[in-house]
């Protein structure tokens, strides 16, 4: 079968994908815990029974509630400085007051990364730690199956009513008597999320009809968002939240009767980093304040030294004690024993032991040799010294003797509850690793299958033969099949854990061992060509003595080194770093090229030309970086380049040299416009600056000047009708921008009311369905009528140019100058150096991923889950919509990788005429780049599986690679499709 | 009288190396608390100084590009300040590199400009010891086949390797190992050090081993 390189690589690039999946789905497995809460519920363990016979203890229920009503008020992004810092004793006089010398015990609860609210809530209450993947199904949370708190207190009669962020009436539906949920998603709104919760409360503690009161307040999250935990707004909102407390407080004691005390609790779901944004692991992000109030409780007599460290998920099993609730199943909290503290020694222990008995169910569910757990051991002698004490307190015993006993027994099970819940938090990292073994053998085969074809993909027809049959009808892929099999049966009829490629169906599994086996006998088959070939005299010696050029040698060693970074985590983290170093060494190489081509001709032609002098510094620069012992490499540059000298001339020569310097600096801004990474986030940034309030007016000229030349820069290639809708669409864009609030019309200065910019985004993306409607239409005519390249490359330009209108609209307004420079970048680049230099398609390709990848930071991108930009999946919708939000936050999200390989296809497919087999190189190695690192990544990921940062830096960038495999994917089937049209 | 020439290029090169070790070293005798590392702007001035130095005065006494022409007192002082000129350009054009680099524009203006100067040492400089103000002749010899003697594919040698050592140096700057060493710019002047070192012990190897190959033309 003959294939041509595109449609080769394409289809590649498809099972890659699939590979990529499976491997998602087993690296991030839906965490498979506890039998489902519904079913089987045993009853409670009674206290350990006494040794000897005769005597049982005759407590077998649940303790009975220890508060009366308790309140819950949870604070987005409550940092653990804002409430023990200097901000606390200064904006919550209460508190602090509270917190120092009232009835109350304060900790610092530590929340495991991911930082983001929904894993947040439901550690707090299922008290399991959510596996990574609740990240990505943050923005549609489905209903909580778990078992948990709430599920609980709803099953026991409880009633609950809850004001706050709508994620717990989603997580949470029909739990509630009564609620009102805010949505979060205007994070520009600080005051009206928090109004929405506090002016049900006057109304609600004046009634008795209910047990549990959770509060969920924004608006600190929200100013931390957009303008830092240094912001002078957060002042007034901690006060705010003060006085909220305040009232609740007063309120619940002066309710108290004499039967329970009631129970406040403040606590936070996830602390802020010094820019205000979270989900990463830094300390601000990870610490949170926890406090109980109570009058049950003995006032605090010493000031309150340094709060003590206790995890998130405690909260669920002191809060399901004190509500006399059973411990949800899958939490792996520990018992906060301070809060209990004023109750007999008995209780105590029967707290402790229920807690133990719990966690140690839920470890002999999950390892088949819990036995051997330390925890395990440590409970089972706890348990039994707490049988002994049983024995000694119902026969009556010295109560001096009996406290001090009670009080060791009580440290042993402390320490076993330590070690058990240790333990089971270890266990959240289960990795389904069949499932990322099959995923990974295809990933890394599909690899070397693209290596192999390097050579034969690349020669000037682009076309090889593809020996399919011979290897689907040979005895080894029979026998692999077989084989294959063969170790999924056993593998999957072995294992305990469950996993998913086993839960697919036998014919889907039959099917991808078959891709397994074809993919090897291929590799195969190719790998035994090559060595014919290379046994059979080479025909043409001077292919393989072909030399590198500077940019060759740049661009494989660029390539390699960055796979290998990979394997750091901080490298992960300032990847950014990475590709801004290479495309600044690849500009200075372009610009010793080009010195090369324009000087030294000349050098030869007339031994001592005048104008060298002028732009000496740049040649000086470069040729330090000259390689100078390739002798052969002179002649063949000399030949290229003397043709390619002709073309330009006179002032076109100087500008032509000034590109590689006006790239270098159009980057170095775009660089200092958005800080990412972690190390140097913090630095401030134009970014920053301009989207700050004082600076409006700054931003909206900025935003309209780069919309004037985002129009300049685009129409030219464009038919009158796509030009007046791409004007009218950046028209549009600005009154969006203008009408959410963003920037300002001249004429307009006081405040307006600010709307979700619903009409006007519309308007927009009628426009941009427009042109790329035009666009599709002159492409299928050049396809099916006439095959005219002019409306063909007019085509795709059209298409291209809507969606740099789509990713106008859908870009922060402080970063439009990056799409801007991105198309001053591409036109300058094409005229003034690829096209003069004459480089190939493959190396042009490379270098579009290049400044692809470093477009990617440049709009503000990072490796880590904090700077998704949501609110680009929102703009011109009502509500969350599932589809489109997804598909459009992905297009913002990798706007600069999509918009340059787009624009490699205009300028490839305006290459045709020169090199006809361009566009199927170009696919070809952009095919080739993506999967190289994915594939060398995903092994390391492997190897990495339990690296201290395995969540907070090489998930989110698994996921990232990820959703990028399956752009480019989609990209490069673009890419063939075009392709066909020219055969 | 090729090989003599060789050993004099080495005898010069493992002259410069020892005075960079020197260099670190020396100075803790006279200056209190100097280390490469604590005191490192001190170190940098120190290094460039040394090296300008050594290679200035290398050159008065090897005079590897004899020429014959005497020229009059006047003309030497143009040239001089024609060099210098020169020098305090590539500076500036080595701090604006290093700059778009990425490094930051304001803050830290000092390291960033003092490790453009040991950067101009170790190429510009020895450019302008060698083949003086002359661009073409610099142009000549950093093109392909340019060198036209052993001490030009010297030259050629370090100069590359200056500059790879610094663009190497910058890798360790984002790991967060938080050493003194990773502190801006002392990776990449160590780099650019260890870099011109190994060129100066390198250029001499590398020409004693490819002698044969190596057929310079002579004007
Ligand atoms: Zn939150
Ligand atoms: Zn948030």
């Amino acid at each position: 079968m003959k294939l041509r390189s595109g449609v080769f690589a394409s289809s590649c690039l498809l099972v890659q994908a699939l590979g990529v999946a499976l491997f998602l789905r087993g690296f991030f497995p839906v965490p498979v815990r506890s039998v489902p809460r519904r079913e089987a519920r045993t009853d409670p363990p009674a206290e350990p029974a006494p040794p000897g016979t005769g005597m049982v203890s005759n407590w077998t229920k649940i303790p009975p509630p220890l508060f009366k009503k308790v309140v819950i008020v949870l604070i987005d992004a409550l940092r653990d400085d804002f409430v023990f810092g200097s901000k606390g004793k200064q904006f919550m006089p209460y508190t602090t007051q509270v917190v120092e010398k009232g009835t109350s015990y304060s900790f610092i609860a530590e929340a495991k990364p991911p930082t983001v609210t929904m894993p947040r809530i439901k550690a707090l209450m299922t008290g399991s730690i959510p596996g990574f993947i609740d990240v990505v199904v943050n923005l549609n949370s489905p209903a909580l199956l778990d078992d948990n708190l709430i599920w609980q207190a709803k099953t026991a009669g409880k009633r609950i009513i809850f004001y706050g962020d709508d994620t717990w009436v989603k997580l949470f539906p029909k739990h509630f008597v009564e609620y009102d949920g805010t949505t979060s998603f205007f994070v520009s709104d600080f005051t009206e999320v928090d109004d929405n919760v506090t002016r049900h409360l006057d109304r609600v503690l004046k009634r008795e009809d209910w047990d549990l009161l959770i509060l969920h307040y924004l608006g600190l999250d929200h100013i931390g968002h957009v303008s830092g935990p240094n912001s002078p707004l957060v002042g007034p909102k901690l006060r705010e939240m003060d006085n909220i407390l305040k009232k609740i407080h007063i309120s619940l004691l002066s309710k108290e009767e004499a039967s329970l005390p009631n129970l406040l609790v403040v606590c936070g779901d996830h602390g802020m980093s010094e820019t205000g944004s979270h989900g990463g692991s830094s300390e601000g992000e990870v610490h949170t304040p926890l406090l109980f109030i109570s009058s049950a409780f003995e006032k605090r007599s010493a000031p309150l030294v340094q709060p003590e460290h206790v995890q998130q998920t405690d909260l669920a099993s002191t809060l399901a004690i004190g509500l006399g609730l059973p411990i949800s199943r899958n939490s792996v909290g520990n018992l906060i024993l301070p809060v209990v503290g004023g109750k007999t020694m008995r209780e105590q222990l029967r707290f402790v032991h229920l807690n133990g008995f719990q966690l140690s169910r839920l470890l002999q569910e999950n390892t088949p040799a819990y036995e051997k757990d330390p925890g395990y051991e440590h409970f089972k002698i706890a348990e039994k010294s707490h049988g002994n004490w049983i024995k000694l307190y119902l026969e009556g015993n010295n109560s001096e003797i009996l406290l001090n006993l009670g009080k060791k027994v009580l440290k042993q099970y402390l320490e076993a509850l330590k070690t058990l819940s240790s333990s089971l938090s270890k266990q959240v990292a289960q990795y389904d690793m069949y499932s990322m073994m099959v995923g990974t053998v295809i990933i890394m085969e599909v690899l070397l299958l693209l290596l192999l074809s390097v050579p034969k993909a690349l020669t000037k027809r682009a076309e090889f033969e593809v020996p399919l049959s011979p290897p689907l009808f040979s005895l080894l892929f029979y026998l692999m099949c077989l084989m294959l099999c063969a170790v999924h049966v056993i593998v999957c009829t072995s294992a305990e854990s469950l996993c998913y490629f086993c839960s697919m169906s036998w014919l889907t599994a039959v099917g991808v061992m078959m891709l397994i086996s074809a993919l090897t006998c291929g590799i195969l088959s190719a790998t035994a060509k090559i060595f014919e070939n290379s046994r059979l005299p080479p025909k043409n010696p001077t292919v393989s003595s072909s030399s590198w050029s500077e940019v060759d040698v740049l661009i494989l060693a660029g390539t390699i080194g960055h796979v290998l970074s990979l394997g750091a985590s901080s490298f992960i983290e300032e990847e950014h770093q990475t590709w801004y170093f290479l495309i600044n060494t690849l500009c200075l190489v372009l610009c010793q090229e080009l010195c090369r081509n324009n000087f030294l001709l000349k050098e030869c032609d007339l031994q001592h030309s005048t104008n060298v002098k002028q732009n000496f510094d740049s040649i000086r620069e470069t040729s330090e970086c000259k390689n100078i012992d390739i002798p052969a490499e002179s002649n063949s540059k000399l030949g290229k380049a003397t043709s390619s000298s002709d073309l330009i001339k006179g002032s076109d020569k100087w500008i032509s040299l000034a590109t590689p310097w006006i790239i270098l600096i159009c980057c170095r801004l775009l660089r200092s416009l958005n800080q990412t990474g972690v190390q140097w986030a913090h630095r401030p940034d134009f970014g920053h600056w301009l989207t700050s309030s004082e600076h409006k007016s700054e931003l909206s000229f900025l935003a309209a000047v780069s919309l004037l030349m985002i129009f300049f820069l685009v129409q030219r290639k464009c038919s009158l009708v796509s030009k007046i809708a791409m004007a009218l669409g950046l028209l549009g864009v600005y009154s969006y921008r203008a009408a959410i609030g963003n920037v300002i019309f001249p004429w307009q200065h006081g405040g307006k009311d600010i709307s979700k910019g619903i009409t006007e985004a519309r308007f927009v993306y009628v426009f941009v369905l427009g042109i790329i409607f035009t666009g599709t239409k002159d492409l299928l005519k050049s396809q099916v009528i006439s095959a005219d390249s002019n409306t063909k490359s007019r085509g795709l330009w059209e298409v291209y140019s809507g969606l740099v209108l789509l990713a106008t609209l859908l870009f922060r307004p402080h970063n439009l100058p990056v799409l801007v420079s991105c198309l001053l970048i591409q036109t300058m680049m094409t005229k003034y150096i690829w096209i003069p230099l004459k480089f190939d398609a493959a190396q042009i390709t490379i270098m579009h991923y290049w400044f692809g990848q470093a477009f990617f930071y440049f709009q503000g991108n990072s490796n880590g889950i904090a700077t998704v930009d949501i609110s680009a999946g929102f703009v011109g919708l009502d509500s969350y919509v599932e589809i489109p939000a997804i598909f459009l936050t992905a297009f913002a999200t990798y706007a600069g990788p999509f918009l340059w390989a787009i624009h490699l296809l205009c300028y490839l497919s305006s290459e045709v005429s020169r090199n006809s087999a361009a566009v199927g190189h170009g696919c070809f190695c952009y095919a080739l780049m993506r999967s190289i690192p994915v594939a060398i990544y995903v092994v390391l990921v492997t190897g990495l599986r339990y690296h201290l940062f395995i969540w907070s830096v090489f998930s989110p960038k698994l996921l990232y690679e990820g959703v990028h495999v399956f752009i480019t994917a989609a990209v490069c089937l673009f890419f063939t499709a075009m392709d066909q049209n020219h055969t | 009288m090729r090989e003599a020439e060789i050993g004099r290029l080495l005898a010069a090169n493992l002259l410069c190396a020892l005075a960079i070790v020197l260099a670190a070293v020396v100075p803790a005798v006279f200056l209190d608390g100097f280390s490469v590392l604590g005191t490192h702007l001190t170190w940098l001035c120190v290094c460039s100084v040394c090296v300008a130095t050594l290679n200035i005065i290398l050159h008065l006494i090897l005079k590897p590009n004899q020429s014959p022409k005497r020229r009059s007192f006047a003309h030497k002082i143009s040239r001089f300040l024609k060099c210098c000129i020169y020098f305090f350009m590539s500076c500036i054009l080595f701090h604006a590199i290093i700059v778009l680099y990425g490094a930051p524009l304001i803050e830290s203006v000092t390291e960033t400009f003092l490790f453009a100067v040991l950067l101009s040492t170790f190429t510009t400089l020895q450019c302008l010891c060698l083949l003086g103000p002359n661009i073409q002749a610099w142009i000549r010899v950093f093109s392909k086949n340019g060198a036209m003697s052993i001490w030009e594919s010297s030259l050629q040698i370090t100069s590359m390797c200056s500059v790879l050592g610094a663009w190497f140096g910058a890798f360790p700057i984002p790991l967060d190992w938080d050493r003194p060493w990773q502190v801006w710019p002392i990776s990449c002047s160590l780099g650019a050090t260890f870099g011109y070192m190994a060129g100066l012990i390198i250029a001499p190897l590398w020409i004693h081993w490819n002698r044969k190959q190596l057929t310079y033309k002579s004007r």
